[in-house]
């Protein structure tokens, strides 16, 4: 499923990141952008739709507590729409809330990462997500 | 000397731990064995025997020691009273591992009646420590206050264990990068100290009443789903029978408060029978406006109602908050993410206050919590019957609770938080002076 949806061209996949803590944004954009990634990061629940619709990214990064409209409402929503029902999604839970978990499970999350997470397993995640997507080259922030 | 044979034979079904509470009597009056035994007409070799349980006697002997002792001859054969026999044996089975001689406890509560007492007390407060504990737990599984400060917590500890992971890895990071990444890591230290305090005085609070007479009531309503199927069925007369199940409920405060809601939950029951109101919810998609407007029985019924609902049903998970006139909660049915403070206020029950200083006028909202999960409550406040003339009227305020499925435009929001303690929302024009800031 995830395969079909990655379009099979060599440049960088586009990771959208939903998450409203500005410094764990920060961090994770860092991250993913060393690793080769076309980093997006966008921090309001309200607006994350029309931000998946505008970027088509290759894999969405949700928080699930977000202002305006929660992680699962968007995963409900993305699901719902033929255009990103494939979507890979990696869902930001909290340690201990095993009902996120859960609702995230059920409404079609493809994978998890608990708050506090290592920068590997974030990376280890969503290469998983998009196998043929990573393009080790990049440079931004090397003194 | 006396030919003791006589009194083996003749012992009157003694217990086994005769000999120690006549040694017990003895060292309490300071009375030598010697002297003892001589009083009795025995040996002292022979009283030694008996004391430590080695002959059993009875009989003339028996009433002897106990004339000489001055104390009734039952003081000297009945066993260890049966309440600290079994707080001895439970704290024996609890550490069973240290290897307790748990036959011999009538023994030791004959031969040491304050160690008994002291071991027996522990075992009691063991047992008052294990229920607190488990209703911490369940608080802190439960409660929304703490979840949300929690979510918090780990939001911060998750930017700190990144951005350090990347300026400990990144050996080469540019300086204007690794400079913003240390404000980070400053900011963050920051709020988490905000934070950590924040939770602090959580605990700290005055809702620290672990085991209060509400929460097992409201435990007794969890435990059965919040419904009754006994009283659905039997109507106000299974009451007690379902109070006399229900754990906790020997307390008289928590006894009276379970009474007083279940005798509403019957009224309730009586008035909407579960079987058409399940089914009505059904077909207005479970919409508490338009339930009202089909039952036609006033609104707070319904709401409470709606609280009751069988699992399996269809219904979403509802939150049921219920307050008197002065605003204290007097019942409440939890739901994940939604903060329902027992005791301290809370901005996520405004629909309820405001339905308090209107009785009679249905509110309906939307709130939203500051981390975008939103609900949709519906509040009403009903003047009870039985005030007499002249008499302030007894008002109570109901309040239905469920997640938001899509937004209302019609309804205003209102942004609430957990409280003002742990909000992450600083900049809120109602938050309480002197409020940690997170």
């Amino acid at each position: 499923m995830i395969q079909e949806h990655l379009s099979p061209d060599a440049g960088p996949g586009t990771i959208l990141i939903v998450e409203d803590e500005s410094n764990i944004l920060e961090a994770l954009t860092f991250i993913l952008s060393r690793a080769g990634w076309d980093v997006r990061g966008h921090g309001k629940g309200d607006t994350a739709l029309a931000e998946v619709a505008r970027l088509n990214p290759d894999v969405l990064v949700l928080d699930v507590m977000l202002p305006g409209c929660s992680g699962f409402d968007i995963l409900r929503a993305l699901r719902a729409e033929a255009a990103t029902r494939d979507l890979p999604v990696v869902m930001l839970t909290a340690k201990g809330q095993a009902q996120d978990r859960d609702q995230a499970q059920a409404l079609g999350a493809n994978a998890f990462l608990t708050k506090p997470f290592s920068n590997d397993e974030l990376l280890s995640v969503v290469r998983e997500m998009a196998p043929g997507r990573v393009v080790p080259q990049a440079a931004a922030g090397r003194g | 000397m006396k030919d003791t044979t006589k009194d083996s034979a003749k012992a009157s079904a003694p217990s086994d731990i005769t000999g120690s509470r006549i040694r017990e009597q003895r060292l309490a009056r300071g009375l030598k064995q010697a002297a003892l035994a001589d009083a009795v007409g025995v040996s002292p070799s022979y009283l030694n025997l008996i004391e430590h349980n080695h002959r059993r006697i009875g009989g003339k002997l028996l009433l002897e020691l106990a004339r000489v002792l001055d104390v009734d001859p039952s003081a000297l054969t009945e066993g260890a009273d049966a309440e600290v026999s079994a707080l001895l044996d439970a704290a024996a089975r609890a550490q069973g591992d240290l290897g307790p001689e748990s036959a011999r406890i009538d023994e030791l509560a004959a031969r040491f009646p304050g160690w008994t007492a002291l071991i027996a007390a522990q075992e009691r407060r063991v047992r008052r420590l294990d229920a607190q504990v488990e209703a911490l737990r369940d608080r802190l599984s439960h409660d929304p206050v703490l979840s949300e400060a929690m979510h918090d917590v780990l939001s911060s500890v998750a930017a700190i264990r990144s951005t350090a992971d990347i300026l400990v890895r990144e050996t080469d990071l540019d300086p204007a990068w690794r400079g913003r990444f240390h404000r980070n890591l400053h900011e963050e230290a920051e709020r988490l100290s905000a934070q950590a305090t924040g939770l602090l005085a959580q605990f700290e609070a005055p809702d620290a009443d672990v085991g209060s007479p509400a929460e097992t009531v409201e435990a007794m309503f969890e435990a059965a789903s919040h419904l009754f199927p006994q009283i659905e069925a039997e109507g106000a007369g299974a009451i007690a029978a379902v109070l006399d199940r229900a754990p906790g409920m020997d307390h008289p405060a928590a006894r009276a408060m379970g009474l007083a809601r279940l005798t509403e939950y019957a009224s309730d029951a009586a008035l909407l029978p579960l079987e058409p109101f399940t089914k009505a919810a059904q077909e207005v998609g479970f919409d508490p406006v338009a339930l009202v407007a089909r039952m036609g029985v006033g609104v707070a019924p319904v709401l409470r109602r709606m609280a009751s609902l069988p699992v399996g049903c269809g219904a979403p998970p509802v939150g049921l908050a219920m307050c008197d006139a002065a605003g204290a909660m007097v019942h409440r049915r939890r739901m994940s993410g939604f903060a329902l403070p027992r005791v301290v206020a809370g901005c996520p029950l405004w629909p309820l206050y405001r339905a308090l200083a209107r009785p009679g006028q249905a509110e309906e909202a939307e709130i939203e919590m500051p981390h975008g999960a939103r609900f949709h409550v519906w509040a009403v406040a009903d003047m009870q019957e039985g005030a007499d003339f002249g008499a302030a009227a007894h008002v109570q305020g109901v309040m239905l609770i469920m997640q938001a499925t899509q937004r209302d435009r019609s309804l205003a929001v209102i942004a609430a938080g957990p409280g003002c303690e742990t909000c992450s929302r600083p900049a809120c024009p109602a938050r309480r002076a002197g409020a940690p800031v997170i």
